[in-house]
């Protein structure tokens, strides 16, 4: 198990440094000027500001200059400094970041119990009536658009018996009903929308369970089907499930950003998508560099909880 | 994703001159046969496609054609999906935005498809090193969430219909190099692949007349997969008004910016949309399945 761990963290190194190529090249390398683009949005055009701003953003200096210097800092927790807040990026994501997780970590465990039983149900009662709706349903929630939902979710209630899910937000600590009741709605959208993919992969486990040797003894050996369900099949198919969190991670922060804009979250996603408005770059790049190093970790920690539960794969 | 992630396997996969002349007709016939619904999804792929192409002949009215005397008109027969808050033509504007979406989705897929298939190929068919550093790179890309690398680098480029489909199409081609890698890996072991190599053929005739032709099924399946995901992706980026810039009608736009006041006093106009993309996104996934099952020997039997 200890090869094991240590041998997955080393892999982290090449795929952290890759990251960071790309997080530059997508800022830095694509042609269309930055500073001008900055500039053109506030009508202060002076070429003193340009140089000042090119200095301040340390575009003055040879990219492979840029590259370590932004890398370096990086690694330090120095983001730099946002450039209309006048706040250290670090500070601003270090805000933000707690309402996309709570909204991630709800929208999870939505997508999980939703998902999970009717997969469960979908295998167990293979080719019926059941099994076939349930797979509309897994395969209707992989085509709805998140952002159609919530506007439905918006508008209707609202027009026909005058009800709207609350939009002012209140921190978890200060009043956590108060944020519960705000944060549940976008919450159990985005579980829903991840639900098809948690069903899909859960149905498919399943069978590939229910056919193997042991579960035909179990039944040979006169077990009670529900104890053959729950009991031997459930508990191995849920393995592969585990991995999901870590399949479904970048896809719940990416679905984070649509979800906080329409209900008013002031989390990550909001402070990217202000960002990008304000041309607010090095704010910008933080995020961008946060939510990589995120998704990274989680893969990590799902990783070596794959590994502690299947010791199987620890050899590969 | 892994449950959509089609697997290669060559016995599946008869070389293409061995095929009868009747291939497509004959595959059409067991679509039908077997997953008569994935078969109706393709169908009504095809339908809402034709209709979109054929926007501005089918459209009654003209899309930024405004007019206050008949603002926010709920539908009727002239307006089959009402007017919006300048008096445009709801129903001509989804049609025409559905136009931009399935070509933007069209050509997106299909340069994510070539990608793939370079990258798949050149990773999957070399090995060692080459692969090792490709996959570092597949592996370090994979991490960023689709959206936000699309938010990102069209906050850069400014967004506009050619950086949408080059942008998604890198997006997605990148992301499907690694199905298209273990297809080629499959393939590189059979017998006919080290004959080839043994009687000294190139690695580009053994990449383009022996590798090629046999993961083909995997291409197909690849192609139409991604045209869901890209037709949503767009939406979205409309939607957070990073898309395909105004007056063009997009469906992702149509259900945002000042439109979205004025749903709660005309509330068709939440529905259409958003409707046409799930219809959409909803048949042409149906049809990818379908072909999912009938193509991917692993999975077949299994429903």
């Amino acid at each position: 198990m200890n090869d094991f761990v240590i041998r997955r963290c080393l892999a982290l190194i090449p795929t952290l440094f890759f990251a960071s190529l790309i997080i530059f090249c997508a800022i830095r390398l694509i042609p269309g000027d930055v500073i001008d683009l900055m500039l053109a949005q506030n009508d202060v055009a002076s070429s003193a500001d340009r140089d000042s701003l090119r200095a301040a953003l340390g575009m003055d200096r040879p990219v492979i200059e840029q590259y370590f210097s932004w890398a370096g800092h990086a690694l330090t927790g120095d983001l730099g400094q946002s450039l209309w807040q006048n706040e250290p990026v670090a500070d601003l994501i270090a805000q933000r970041l707690p309402v996309t997780l709570e909204l991630g970590a709800l929208a999870i465990l939505v997508s999980i119990t939703v998902g999970v039983s009717i997969g469960v149900y979908s295998a167990v009662r293979q080719d019926t009536a059941g099994d076939y709706i349930a797979r509309s349903f897994s395969l209707l929630m992989l085509s709805v658009p998140g952002f159609w939902l919530a506007t439905l979710v918006m508008v209707f209630p609202s027009v026909w018996w005058r009800w709207s899910p609350a939009l002012e937000f209140t921190p978890l600590f200060v009043d956590p009903v108060r944020n519960l009741t705000h944060i549940l709605v976008p919450a159990v959208l985005l579980g829903l929308s991840l639900s098809g993919i948690t069903m899909r992969m859960t149905r498919t486990m399943m069978l590939d369970v229910l056919r193997q040797d042991y579960i035909r003894t179990a039944r040979a050996k006169g077990l009670k089907e529900s104890a053959v369900i729950f009991r031997h099949a459930l508990r191995n198919s849920l393995i592969p499930v585990v991995t999901l969190v870590g399949l479904q991670a970048p896809l719940l922060i990416g679905g984070a950003v649509i979800f906080e804009q329409i209900f008013a979250l002031p989390g990550m996603g909001a402070l990217l998508l202000d960002a990008v408005f304000q041309r607010d770059y090095p704010v910008v790049t933080g995020v961008f560099l946060v939510v990589g190093v995120t998704v990274l970790f989680i893969n990590l920690a799902v990783d070596l909880a794959y590994g502690y539960l299947d010791p199987r794969v620890r050899g590969q | 994703m892994s449950a959509n992630v089609p697997t290669a396997s060559a016995t599946t996969v008869e070389p293409t001159s061995d095929r009868p002349p009747h291939a497509l007709s004959s595959f059409l016939r067991r679509l039908a046969r077997e997953k008569p619904l994935g078969l109706a999804g393709g169908i009504v792929f095809v339908l809402l496609f034709v209709f979109c192409v054929l926007a501005q002949v089918i459209a009654p009215f003209d899309v930024n054609d405004t007019s206050l005397v008949r603002r926010l008109e709920a539908p009727s027969w002239n307006h089959l999906m009402g007017t919006d808050h300048l008096g445009r033509d709801v129903f001509s504007r989804v049609l025409v935005g559905g136009q931009i979406s399935m070509i933007v989705a069209v050509l997106a897929s299909a340069l994510s498809v070539v990608v793939s298939v370079v990258l798949g190929m050149i990773a999957g068919y070399f090995g060692g090193r080459t692969d090792m550093i490709t996959q570092r790179f597949v592996d370090a890309w994979m991490i960023f969430p689709d959206l936000i690398l699309l938010i990102v680098v069209i906050s850069v480029l400014g967004p506009g219909a050619p950086q949408t489909v080059i942008v998604l199409g890198l997006l997605y081609g990148i992301a499907g190099s690694r199905i298209v890698r273990g297809a080629v890996m499959t393939v590189r072991e059979m017998t006919y692949t080290r004959a080839a190599q043994t009687i000294g053929a190139s690695w580009w005739h053994i990449l383009w007349r022996h590798i090629l032709p046999n993961i083909a099924p995997v291409v197909i399946l690849l192609f139409t997969a991604r045209i869901g995901a890209v037709i949503l992706a767009e939406a979205g980026l409309s939607f957070l008004g990073l898309g395909i810039p105004p007056p063009a009608p997009t469906w992702g736009s149509m259900l945002s910016g000042t439109g979205r006041s004025y749903m709660y006093i005309a509330p068709w106009l939440a529905i259409a949309p958003g409707l046409c993309l799930t219809v959409v996104v909803y048949s042409i996934n149906m049809f990818g399945d379908a072909m999912r099952d009938l193509l991917d020997p692993r999975l077949r039997g299994t429903r």
